[in-house]
């Protein structure tokens, strides 16, 4: 995405207030095409700031886009000077958008690239905690991520005594381990946290607590009490008793930590009333997740939020389609890793409401609430 | 009695001459809970949230605020717990007599049985042909069910299925005639309930509920150490906390039983 003048259709870079062609001032941020050239590159050895001689030699070069502007990039190893490459904006430890470029075509082992996997949170060797085994949204999770080449995938189980469906497969998988997790509560989360917490790479939160209904046709609070405890006073166990090792562990070599993932319902961002207490619960981790990713920050970890419309389960068996599969839930994440995305959004419902949020959010709160 | 004896009885206690018996399981967070259909109501779960620990929040101390149902853990059933006990006068555990707290208790082995049949249930002939052996129960008093269910690991002490709970309690009949013909003062048992897994397929639903609480007697469940008991002669202390209009509690299930001095 860069920017474009609406005058004369020229792309620029870096941003600026005018045209450097024509002098308008109708510069508005586009999709640009990806495709340049590599004219140099340039490996620093020494660098000057303090984040990237830990990292050094880091390779950096300059690119001409075939759009027009020439870049200052960070490179793969595969990019070869003279040769096509293709530009895309990653963000890096400290949540910056930079430019990065890969070979035109295809190299083997093409993830596996240092300079790429610094600018991703990709599963691949990675250790991954899965905090819910029980939701079908963590089985396909778990799979997914094994898929992708985690070296191991903890999956937390709360009740152990309880049989669930899937349980048996579960168990079956390879590189896959089940342990006692239950978010609600504190000292399940510590006690979890003090065996494995030095070793998580990637934790996926995949709570599912969804109850229908608003404020007037529930009686009491405890069905309010329970969406509390399970999702936002979960995340906030989860954020403290995982957070702090995760935060000191963002450079650790290839295992690094490098993502939090939350799922979250597209509906923390507007109310659905239907399920409006269970909307206020989503938004209150949404809000979470963002003070989460402040703090996470500094330690150059990512945090992920993957928003979806009403799932492919029982708690919204009610809820007529389109609705989400929890396989693509799954896909998501594994793909949001890949990518080293902040957020992105999976099904139509989702992207809706993302867009009609954009276009007018009043008209979202009053269609919603119909 | 004077207050001789009952100092009699203090330093018997102090010397082991009676010993005290505990039947009660740790309250914590991991020990399982009743199971309903998710749509209906759900216990809370024991949680132990630290408030301090000789840290920047408490310097000094350690404390911890808590929460759990009323029927989480080794709990007490007041009669108001069931529909058939609610409008009984002092049927919750803030108003039940303070008397009705300690009473002595017949325990009924049925581990042999339990262990063969997840669902054994207890019947009025397997009471009578108990009686025969031990004498007629006398009124007012605990009668005790002894699985050895919990001596089982949680996966095996829940025993969920896909059709629900599978552990042993008692039938319908016999609840009804150790109410009415016996005058129990409770019925206790080790698994999650006093009644069986199953027995919401009984008729009434769930009898020892049913047939208890409408008779203004009390249950306990989720009790342990009841092998250490002998068939009579124990006494039991179980003494619910005072929780206003309280349906049960958790509490601390005590027996006290002939020792060596």
């Amino acid at each position: 995405m860069l920017q474009r003048c609406g005058a004369c259709g020229t792309f620029g870079y870096p941003a600026r207030d005018a045209c450097p062609a024509c002098l308008s001032p109708d510069l508005a941020f586009t999709d640009a095409p990806r495709r340049g050239t590599l004219l140099s590159e340039t490996t620093l050895h020494v660098p000057a700031d303090v984040h990237f001689r830990e990292r050094a030699p880091w390779r950096i070069g300059l690119v001409a886009m075939e759009c027009g502007p020439t870049l200052v990039t960070h490179l793969h190893a595969d990019c070869e000077e003279g040769g096509l490459v293709v530009m895309s904006f990653q963000l890096d430890k400290s949540g910056q958008a930079v430019a990065f470029a890969h070979p035109e075509r295809e190299t083997p082992n093409m993830t596996d690239d240092r300079q790429w996997r610094e600018m991703t949170a990709d599963p691949k060797f990675r250790r991954v905690l899965v905090t819910n085994g029980r939701s079908i949204v963590g089985q396909e999770a778990v799979a997914a991520l094994k898929t992708a080449g985690a070296s191991i995938v903890f999956v937390g189980v709360a009740e152990p005594w309880k049989p669930f469906r899937g349980e048996d497969a579960l168990r079956a998988m390879a590189g896959v381990e089940i342990v006692p997790l239950d978010i609600g509560d504190e000292k399940s989360v510590a006690d979890l946290a003090a065996d494995i917490g030095g070793k998580i790479d990637i934790l996926v939160n995949t709570t599912e607590h969804v109850r229908a209904g608003g404020l007037l046709d529930r009686q009491g609070t405890s069905v309010v009490r329970d969406e509390i405890d399970q999702s936002y006073l979960g995340f906030v166990h989860l954020a403290q008793a995982f957070g702090p090792a995760m935060r000191m562990r963002g450079s650790d070599g290839v295992n690094s930590a490098a993502a939090w993932v939350n799922i979250l319902s597209v509906y923390a961002l507007a109310n659905w009333p239907v399920f409006g207490a269970y909307s206020a619960s989503q938004a209150a981790c949404l809000s979470l997740s963002h003070c989460l990713r402040a703090e996470l920050r500094p330690g150059g970890v990512k945090v992920v939020n993957v928003f979806t419309g009403p799932l492919d389960i029982e708690w919204f068996q009610t809820v007529p389609p389109p609705k989400v599969a929890p396989r693509a839930v799954a896909g998501a994440i594994v793909s949001a890793l890949k990518r080293g995305l902040e957020e992105v959004f999976v099904g139509d419902v989702a992207e809706d409401i993302r867009q009609r949020l954009a276009a007018n959010p009043k008209a979202v709160e009053r269609e919603l609430g119909a | 009695m004077d207050s001789n004896s009952l100092m009699q009885f203090a330093g018997a206690v102090a010397s082991g001459e009676v010993r005290v018996v505990d039947l009660t399981f740790t309250l914590s967070p991991d020990f399982p809970v009743i199971v309903l259909p998710p749509e209906f109501g759900q216990a809370a779960p024991v949680r132990i949230q630290q408030i301090s620990r000789y840290d920047a929040n408490g310097p000094a101390w350690y404390w911890n605020n808590l929460t759990f149902g009323e029927h989480t853990g080794t709990h007490f059933d007041a009669p108001i717990h069931w529909f058939t006990g609610k409008d009984l006068p002092n049927n919750a555990v803030d108003t039940l007599p303070v008397r009705d707290m300690i009473a002595p208790a017949c325990v009924i082995d049925c581990s042999a049985q339990a262990a063969k049949d997840a669902d054994f249930l207890l019947t009025i002939p397997f009471v009578e042909a108990w009686e025969k052996s031990h004498g007629r129960i006398p009124e007012r008093h605990w009668v005790l069910l002894r699985t050895d269910w919990s001596k089982k690991g949680w996966r095996d002490y829940a025993n969920l299925k896909d059709d629900g709970a599978h552990t042993p309690g008692p039938n319908a009949a016999v609840m009804r005639w150790l109410v009415e013909e016996r005058g129990v003062i409770g019925f206790g048992t080790e698994t999650i309930g006093t009644d069986a897994g199953q027995a919401g397929h009984l008729d009434p639903p769930y009898p020892a509920h049913h047939f208890l609480h409408g008779g203004g007697r009390y249950g306990l469940q989720c009790l342990c150490n009841l092998d250490q008991l002998p068939p009579t002669g124990a006494v039991i202390v179980a003494a619910p906390l005072k929780i206003q209009n309280g349906s049960g509690s958790p509490l601390r299930v005590l027996a006290l039983i002939p020792g060596q001095g």
